[in-house]
């Protein structure tokens, strides 16, 4: 093959993923041994099958050797990487471009993170060493930013954002309450999301992802090979990451109702693609919800409302389960908690659950294109992800 | 004649009604209200400040030395000349000294100035009484600065001056004591009446001067009676008594003679004669006369404006979490990691002054400093650009309950009218007041101190004008 891009060259044969919990009883090394076994098991190989791993933690332990010494790999190639909260992500795009290289077979990528230990609320960050002069802001502070900015621009008033924001809350705990795997598997009322104590106003806890503990984990071949291990692969349609300049801290054209990295990160991923209009031809999304702000800006900038219109679509249950285009269908960070490495494979585990019929109570309906989205850092500096994968080949 | 050329002042913001420490231990209250320098101020910031206000139309290109007077200094070792020269852009071949220690350190810096320089006088403290005590109540939080030199421009030329050492045992605190300790009221005001009879009627006589030829006599004595008593004394009447600002700031320290001087000179005329007292261990006494040029000082905010430029809604709670006197249970967020010495080093032109920078190429001014532009892309093309003074808007805001401060903070993002984009925190304002289009204009603080080491920087502060007259 000779045409660029990754799109249709690699396949996913095989995934596992922990429940995302508050895991106290569970160190690094179980989940991730829980995860790999899991997926090693589903795509009915031997551990000693996998040629290279990649390995997507953002700070529960360094190198390539948390995995090697979890599992016992025998001296294969391990890479740790690190993307922010589009770690896990980060670790599958490497994995696919090596099996797509030719330099291996069958590679394992696998996003572990332990957040429960740090006795802290929220996510930390590891310490790097500065000058301490830069504002100190917490993770909802910075994303709280997108609402004001958004309901100034597109005349809403505080109680339509409100209603607006909370029903993004609602659909992702409903969906999450179908969900086993969820960190919260139950519904949560409007009453309770729209009075929920501030954290970053206007942001409540209940606008929040939960903080868990989890792994998750993805088996991937090349396409040719992909029925050698099973009828039903799952084919990567295009891998695509933005990294932003900054332009958001820096310049005063940034206006805080879209994070421009989504925007590069997803138009690259349609190009790959070969999709003209995703609001159309992507069946089902998963997207990093880590705030219900950031999931209405996503809508606006991965292009499915135009702008200024996520948050009527928001209202008239587009996204819903039921909706032209399901988002988060499995209950996204919202009900799964953001344990930071695991969650980019969490949302592709539920792709390849949906493509081949495994979803449960949230079975969509034969869905054939999905979309997961990712990503790291604020509104204004961030990595950004964007994969599509698809049931078929196209 | 070596003189005054221009005065600014500071006062923080926060103000602790007094009857809400009465009140806390169930006694009965004192009236007034005390200034309160709030969790990201200290001497230092305070005393920028002010020095900010005094410099307002002069080129600080042209101060050849700075005294900075506290007797509450952030480090016991470690000098803060350096941190106030470049947060004021003042040369760096500035010449400074820090007096500390004495009370009356601020008069003594005014008396040491050279008259062939132009020296900025800086005194502010910041200091704290025991708990329930009295110099709780008394003590309070500011900062004055005087521009010393000579010329056409000195609005109040030194007539005359003296200094009389007395030792005394007063008022102390010792390196190991946390708050002031006193002797009796009645020693330290009885020797002080005794210095002032001794050295101020023998010096108005050697200068000519009957106590009805002064405008306003300007005492800063021991307790909050002396000064009465002293004035009386020398026969000066009561409405020759400057206010020695008890009522609304408190006992400032090293700043309350200076303050209580720009307080006089904010409503004085050409002619006044203006006597400075202050004591401590003995006297300092100053003989000013106003000139013309008073006429001409540009406007500025002085005393008067941040007498009204104020909050009175602070809790004793707060004032007691912010000195570190009431313990309570840290945020569950890692704690504040000191900050890097080489990188505090890399970047104190940039974060003490702060100067971003302008691309050559496409006019873009940015913050921090960049080598890349933002804008154009173009490298290394950049001037150094100051942002200090510079109008500003708040673009958006939230309020940062999980932030690891005192207070959940109001962090803006803060876009200035000539270009420009800062993330930072908005100081002196309550989640009330806070909108998006509102004026703030930046103010240096006191980010935070983590092993030891204060970390200065600026953050937005919303633009409060006196209020009308």
């Amino acid at each position: 093959m000779s045409r660029k891009g990754i799109s249709d060259k690699v396949a996913v044969i095989g995934m596992g993923c922990t429940r995302f919990a508050e895991h106290w009883d569970k160190s690094v090394d179980d989940m991730l041994v829980e995860a790999a076994y899991e997926a090693f098991n589903d795509a009915g190989i031997e551990p000693t099958d996998v040629e290279a791993a990649w390995l997507g933690t953002y700070a529960s332990g360094l190198a390539g050797i948390t995995l090697s010494g979890a599992l016992k790999t025998q001296y294969i190639p391990v890479t740790r990487v690190e993307n922010m909260c589009a770690t896990g992500s980060e670790a599958f795009r490497n994995a696919c471009y090596a099996v797509a290289s030719g330099a291996y077979d069958m590679v394992l990528a696998i996003g572990v993170e332990k957040l429960k230990d740090s006795g802290y609320s929220g996510l930390t960050r590891p310490p790097v060493p500065t000058d301490g002069t830069a504002p100190n802001i917490s993770a909802p502070a910075n994303f709280s930013f997108l609402a004001p900015a958004y309901y100034k621009k597109y005349g809403l008033t505080e109680e339509q954002g409100r209603e607006v924001l909370s029903r993004i809350a609602y659909k992702n705990h409903y969906n999450g309450s179908l969900n086993p795997k969820a960190q919260y598997r139950n519904e949560v009322s409007m009453d309770t999301i729209n009075k929920s104590p501030l954290v970053a106003a206007p942001l409540g806890i209940m606008d929040c992802s939960g903080v868990a503990d989890g792994a998750a984990a993805a088996i991937i071949v090349r396409t040719e090979d992909a029925h050698k291990y099973r009828k039903d692969p799952m084919y990567v349609k295009a891998l695509s990451i933005a990294a932003g300049p900054g332009d958001g801290r820096l310049r005063q054209d940034f206006d805080f109702t879209m994070i421009k990295e989504n925007v590069a990160a997803s138009q690259a991923a349609y190009k790959e693609a070969g999709i003209k209009d995703p609001s159309k031809e992507i069946h089902m999304a998963e997207v990093h919800d880590c705030f219900t702000p950031t999931e209405l800006v996503i809508y606006e900038d991965l292009g499915f409302s135009e702008r200024g219109q996520g948050w009527k679509d928001v209202l008239n249950g587009k996204f819903e389960l039921t909706g032209q285009l399901p988002v988060n269908p499995d209950g996204g960070l919202k009900s799964f908690g953001h344990p930071i490495g695991a969650s980019g494979l969490r949302m592709l585990y539920e792709m390849y659950l949906q493509f081949q019929g495994k979803a449960g109570k949230r079975q969509l309906d034969n869905p054939k294109i999905g979309l997961t989205h990712n990503l790291g850092g604020t509104p204004m500096q961030c990595v950004s992800f964007v994969s599509v994968v698809g049931k078929e080949l196209s | 004649m070596k003189g005054i050329i221009s005065y600014g002042a500071y006062i923080p913001y926060n103000r602790l009604q007094r009857s809400k420490i009465a009140e806390f231990y169930g006694k009965r209250g004192l009236g007034g209200e005390k200034a309160i320098a709030g969790y990201d101020e200290d001497s230092v910031s305070m005393g920028v400040e002010a020095a900010i206000d005094c410099l307002n139309g002069v080129n600080p290109s042209e101060v050849d030395a700075v005294y900075f007077a506290t007797t509450s200094e952030p480090y016991q070792e470690k000098g803060s000349m350096a941190t106030i020269a470049t947060a004021l852009g003042l040369n760096k071949n500035v010449r400074g000294i820090e007096a500390n220690a004495s009370l009356k350190s601020g008069t003594s810096s005014i008396l040491a100035a050279q008259a062939q320089e132009k020296t900025l006088v800086i005194a502010a403290d910041c200091r704290i009484g025991a708990p329930t005590g009295q110099n709780e109540l008394w003590f309070g939080d500011g900062a004055a600065s005087l521009l010393v030199g000579s010329g056409d421009d000195v609005v109040a030329k030194i007539v005359d001056s003296g200094t009389m050492q007395g030792e005394i045992v007063s008022q102390w605190r010792s390196q190991r004591d946390d708050f002031t300790q006193n002797w009796e009221e009645r020693l330290g005001s009885t020797v002080f009446l005794k210095q002032v009879r001794e050295a101020i009627t023998p010096f108005l006589e050697k200068n000519d001067r009957t106590p009805d030829s002064i405008a306003k006599v300007i005492i800063s004595g021991p307790g909050n009676r002396a000064h009465t008593q002293a004035a009386g004394a020398l026969g000066f009447g009561k409405d020759q008594i400057q206010n020695p600002l008890f009522d609304f700031v408190g006992d400032t320290g090293t700043a309350h003679a200076p303050m209580m001087l720009i307080s006089a000179l904010e409503s004085a005329k050409p002619g006044d004669q203006l006597l400075v007292i202050d004591f401590a261990e003995g006297l300092d006494f100053i003989l000013f006369e106003v000139t013309d040029a008073i006429n001409s000082l540009e406007s500025r905010k002085g005393v008067e404006t941040y007498l009204s430029i104020k909050s009175d809604k602070l809790l004793y709670s707060d004032y007691l979490k912010w000195r570190d006197i009431l313990k309570t249970e840290p945020p569950r967020r890692p704690a504040t990691e000191r900050p890097s010495a080489p990188a505090l080093h890399r970047g104190y032109d940039q974060n003490l002054s702060f100067t971003g920078s302008k691309c050559r190429k496409c006019g873009t001014a940015q913050f921090p400093k960049q080598r890349v532009c933002t804008q154009c892309q173009a490298k290394d093309e950049m001037d150094d650009y100051r942002f200090v003074g510079q109008s500003a808007k708040v673009m958006t805001y939230t309020l940062d309950h999980l932030a690891a401060a005192p207070a959940p903070p109001i962090v803006a993002v803060i876009d200035f009218d000539n270009g420009g984009r800062i993330i930072c925190e908005v100081t002196d304002c309550s989640p009330k007041e806070i909108e998006i289009g509102m004026n703030v204009e930046m103010t240096f603080r006191r980010l935070y101190e983590a092993g030891g080491i204060s970390n200065y920087f600026w953050k937005a502060r919303p633009i409060r004008e006196k209020e009308s007259v």
